[in-house]
C-alpha cells in the first residue's frame, strides 16, 4: 500500500476525487477572523472619533492602535497559502476585475494606509512631546515619527483632529467595505451550497464587529490589571451596549439563513443536515453556545443594571466568548463549506495539520503575531490619556 | 524551406498570438506557456517512484521555457468540442492512465484531470451508489494508486442498472473558474479550452473552489492549478486528446464544431444529448449522451 490514505481527506458518499484534497485551509479560517477583529476595533474608535460617544473615549485611541496592528497582519495568513507566494503581487499588477479576490490588493493597501494616517494624526501631539523629551536612539525614533512637522499650537491640533475625525468617517465604510467584501468572496461562489448566499456579506460583518468588540473588551481588562489603572464603568458599558446589539443581529441573521436553507429544502438539503450533524458539529456547538451565552449574559447585565465589579467580570467572559465563537463561526463557514462535496452526495472531514506551511502551527504563530505587535506599539504610543483628558 | 504559403500563415499564427496577449491586457510571457506549461511531453519515468509518471523538474522547465511552437495552428479557425457516449464506457479507465502519462498529472489518488464515476442502482433501490476509481477500496483493491481498476465488489448483490460517467474539464463558454481568477493566469481560448499559465499562477486555489465540476487540483510540487485542457498540445498539431485517441470503445468523441461532419458535430447532431449541471450556467462543451438523473 502506499502513503496515499495519509494525506487523502477521509470521505463519505460520493465525492469528486479531486476534491480529497481539501483547497482552503486553516489559513483561510484566520484570515477573515482576523480581518474581522480589525473592522470591530476600529468601529469602536470611530464610535468616539466620529460620533463623540463620549464613552469610548477613553478607549479610542487603543482600538484605533490594535485595528493597525490586526491589520498589518491581515494578508500574512493569505501569503503562507498562496502556492506561489512570490508571485502574490501579480494580482495587483494585472488584476482580473471579475474575480472577487482581485481588489483585495487594493482594498487591505488602502485601508492599512488609512489607519497609519489616522493614527499619526492622533497620536502626532504625543509624538512631538515625546521627541522633545526623550533623548537617544529612541528621541531619533520620535523625532523621525514626527515627519518634521512639530507645531503643536492650538490651532495646529485642532487641524488634527478634523483629519482624524475625516480619516476615521472614511475608514467607517471602508472597514464595513473591507469586511463585506470578505463575506463577498465566500458568498458569491455558485458552487458552494454552504457558502453560496446573499446574507454572507451581512453575517460576515456584523460576526466581525461584534468579535472586535470582544477582543476589545478582553485587552482593555487585561490592559487595565497589568497597568493598575481603574477600568472605566461608562466605557464598559458602551461596550456592553455595542455588544448586545452585534450578537443579537449576528444570532437572527444566522437563524435566517439557517432556516432558508431547510426551508427551501433543495436538492441535497439532507446532505446539508447530516454536515451540521456530522463535521463541523463541534463547531456548530461551540459557535451557538457561546453566541447564547453572550446573548444571556449582556441581556441579563442590561436588565439588572450591573456596574463596577460584577460589569467587568461578566463582560470579560462574554468578550472571550464571542472571541472563541466567532472563530468556530469562521470555522464553520470556511472548513465546513469545503466539507460538504460539490457532488451534494458526500461529506468530507478536514483534519487540520500540524506543523508545516498551511498548519496549526503557523496559525498559531500568526494569531499570535498581533498581540506582539499590539504592545510594541503601546510602549512605543501610549494610547491611554491616564486621567487628563483624551487629546484627540 | 519557408514557401511565401507558410510564411503567411506562421505571421497569422503569430499574430493570433499577440491578440491573446492584448485580450489579457498584460504583457507576460504566456505566448509559450500556452503549449508548454499544461503539456508534459515525454513521459518519463523519474526517480521519485510514487510520481512514476511525473515530468522531472528540469524536465518541465524545459516545458514551460521552451515550448514547442505551433506555428501553423490558427485559434480563430476551430472550436474544439467533446462528446461522451456513456452507454459505450466500460470502466477500463485507459483515458485516466493515458491523461497521467501524458500530461504529468500527479499520481496520487486526489489529483485527476479525468476520471471515471460509476452509478449501480442496487435491485429496488430509486437512487444510485457512485465511486470512483479513487474510492479507497478500488485503490486497496489493486494496492496501489498507480494502476487505475475498478474492483468488483457488486458482484455478489442484484444491480439494477449500472453505468459508467466519463468526467474531464468542460471547458465551460461561461468557466466560473475564469470569472474568479484574480490574476488572469487562467483564460478562456479562443478555440475553445480553458487554459492555465502556470507561469503566472500564484496558486490561490480560488479556482479550484469555483469549479462547479470538481475538474481542478491542485499542483502542491509546483504551487499551482492544474486541470484538463483537452491535450492542447496534441489538438492544436491535428492530433487527438490522449484519453480520446485511447478509448478502446469510442466512448470519447473529440472534433471542431466549425466543420459540421467533424465526429463531434455529428454526434451531437444524431443524439439527444445533455450537460453537467446545466443550472449552474457555466454552458459546457462536454456533452453527454445517456447520462441519469444520478449523475453529479
Ligand atoms: S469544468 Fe471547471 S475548470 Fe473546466 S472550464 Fe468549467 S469551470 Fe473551469
Ligand atoms: S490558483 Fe492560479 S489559476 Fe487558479 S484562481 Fe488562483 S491564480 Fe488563477
Amino acid at each position: 500500500m502506499e502513503h496515499v490514505f495519509d494525506h487523502v481527506t477521509p470521505y463519505i458518499g460520493y465525492v469528486y476525487p479531486n476534491e480529497t484534497d481539501v483547497p482552503w485551509s486553516q489559513l483561510i479560517v484566520i484570515y477573515p477572523y482576523i480581518t474581522g477583529l480589525v473592522a470591530g476595533a476600529f468601529v469602536i474608535s470611530s464610535l468616539y472619533h466620529v460620533f463623540n460617544i463620549k464613552s469610548f473615549a477613553p478607549v479610542s485611541r487603543f482600538a484605533l492602535l490594535t485595528a493597525l496592528c490586526f491589520m498589518i497582519f491581515a494578508p500574512t495568513p493569505l501569503l503562507f497559502h498562496l502556492g506561489q507566494p512570490t508571485r502574490a503581487f501579480n494580482a495587483v499588477i494585472t488584476p482580473h476585475w471579475t474575480s472577487a479576490m482581485a481588489a483585495f490588493g487594493y482594498v487591505a493597501g488602502f485601508y492599512l494606509c488609512l489607519l497609519l494616517l489616522e493614527t499619526w494624526f492622533a497620536f502626532r501631539a504625543d509624538i512631538v512631546a515625546m521627541s522633545k523629551v526623550k533623548t537617544g536612539i529612541m528621541g531619533k525614533v520620535y523625532g523621525v515619527l514626527t515627519l518634521g512637522s512639530d507645531d503643536v499650537s492650538p490651532h495646529a491640533l485642532a487641524i488634527d483632529h478634523k483629519f482624524a475625525r475625516i480619516l476615521s468617517m472614511i475608514g467607517i465604510p471602508s472597514a464595513m467595505g473591507l469586511h463585506g467584501y470578505v463575506g463577498f468572496v465566500f458568498g458569491s461562489l455558485k458552487t458552494r451550497e454552504w457558502w453560496s448566499s446573499d446574507l454572507m456579506p451581512v453575517i460576515f460583518l456584523l460576526s466581525a464587529v461584534a468579535s472586535g468588540v470582544g477582543l476589545l473588551i478582553v485587552l482593555y481588562v487585561i490592559v487595565s490589571k497589568f497597568r493598575k489603572t481603574p477600568i472605566i464603568d461608562e466605557t464598559m458599558r458602551g461596550l456592553l451596549y455595542v455588544l448586545f446589539a452585534g450578537i443579537t443581529i449576528v444570532m437572527v441573521i444566522e437563524a435566517l439563513e439557517l432556516l432558508e436553507i431547510f426551508y427551501k429544502a433543495r436538492e441535497g438539503v439532507d446532505t446539508v443536515k447530516a454536515l451540521i450533524a456530522g463535521p463541523i458539529w463541534v463547531g456548530m456547538a461551540i459557535q451557538w453556545i457561546m453566541s447564547v451565552f453572550v446573548l444571556a449574559v449582556t441581556s441579563g447585565l442590561l436588565i439588572f443594571e450591573v456596574h463596577g465589579k460584577r460589569l467587568v467580570n461578566w463582560l470579560f467572559l462574554c468578550g472571550l466568548a464571542i472571541m472563541v465563537g466567532v472563530l468556530a463561526m469562521r470555522w464553520n463557514v470556511v472548513i465546513g463549506g469545503q466539507e460538504l462535496s460539490k457532488t451534494m452526495k458526500g461529506l468530507l472531514t478536514f483534519y487540520p495539520e500540524v506543523f508545516g506551511r498551511e498548519s496549526l502551527f503557523v496559525v498559531g504563530v500568526i494569531s499570535v503575531c498581533p498581540y506582539i505587535t499590539l504592545w510594541l506599539v503601546t510602549k512605543l504610543l501610549p494610547p491611554w490619556a491616564d486621567g487628563k483628558k483624551a487629546v484627540v | 524551406m519557408t514557401t511565401p504559403d507558410t510564411q503567411v500563415e506562421q505571421d497569422r499564427a503569430v499574430m493570433s498570438r499577440r491578440n491573446f496577449l492584448g485580450f489579457l491586457g498584460k504583457g507576460v510571457a504566456c505566448a509559450g506557456a500556452l503549449v508548454g506549461a499544461g503539456g508534459a511531453v515525454g513521459a518519463v519515468v523519474s526517480e521519485r517512484g510514487n510520481r512514476a509518471f511525473q515530468q522531472n523538474d528540469e524536465q518541465y522547465a524545459e516545458a514551460v521555457n521552451n515550448p514547442p511552437q505551433v506555428p501553423d495552428y490558427n485559434w480563430n479557425d476551430h472550436k474544439w468540442a467533446i462528446g461522451v457516449d456513456t452507454d459505450r464506457c466500460i470502466g477500463c479507465l485507459r483515458c485516466m492512465e493515458a491523461c497521467k502519462m501524458e500530461n504529468s498529472v500527479q499520481m496520487d489518488a486526489n489529483h485527476h484531470r479525468t476520471w471515471v464515476e460509476r452509478y449501480v442502482y442496487l435491485e429496488g433501490s430509486n437512487t444510485a451508489i457512485v465511486d470512483s476509481q479513487s474510492d479507497p477500496k478500488n485503490i486497496e483493491n489493486t494496492g496501489s494508486e498507480t494502476k487505475f481498476r475498478f474492483d468488483n465488489r457488486y458482484r455478489n448483490v442484484k444491480v439494477d442498472k449500472a453505468f459508467f460517467v466519463p468526467k474531464l474539464c468542460n471547458q465551460c463558454e461561461h468557466p466560473s473558474c475564469v470569472q474568479v481568477c484574480p490574476t488572469g493566469a487562467t483564460f478562456k481560448a479562443k478555440d475553445g479550452p480553458v487554459l492555465i499559465d502556470t507561469t503566472y499562477c500564484i496558486g490561490c486555489q480560488y479556482c479550484v473552489q469555483a469549479c462547479p465540476y470538481g475538474a481542478r487540483s491542485f499542483n502542491e510540487s509546483r504551487g499551482t492549478v492544474d486541470k484538463c485542457n483537452w491535450c492542447y498540445h496534441r489538438i492544436t498539431k491535428g492530433l487527438n486528446p490522449a484519453c480520446v485517441e485511447v478509448c478502446p470503445t469510442g466512448t470519447r468523441i473529440f472534433g471542431d464544431r466549425n466543420d459540421p461532419e467533424s465526429p463531434v458535430s455529428l454526434f451531437i447532431r444524431n443524439n439527444h444529448v445533455q450537460v453537467l449541471k446545466p443550472e449552474m450556467g457555466n454552458a459546457p462543451n462536454v456533452f453527454y449522451k445517456g447520462t441519469d438523473k444520478e449523475v453529479v
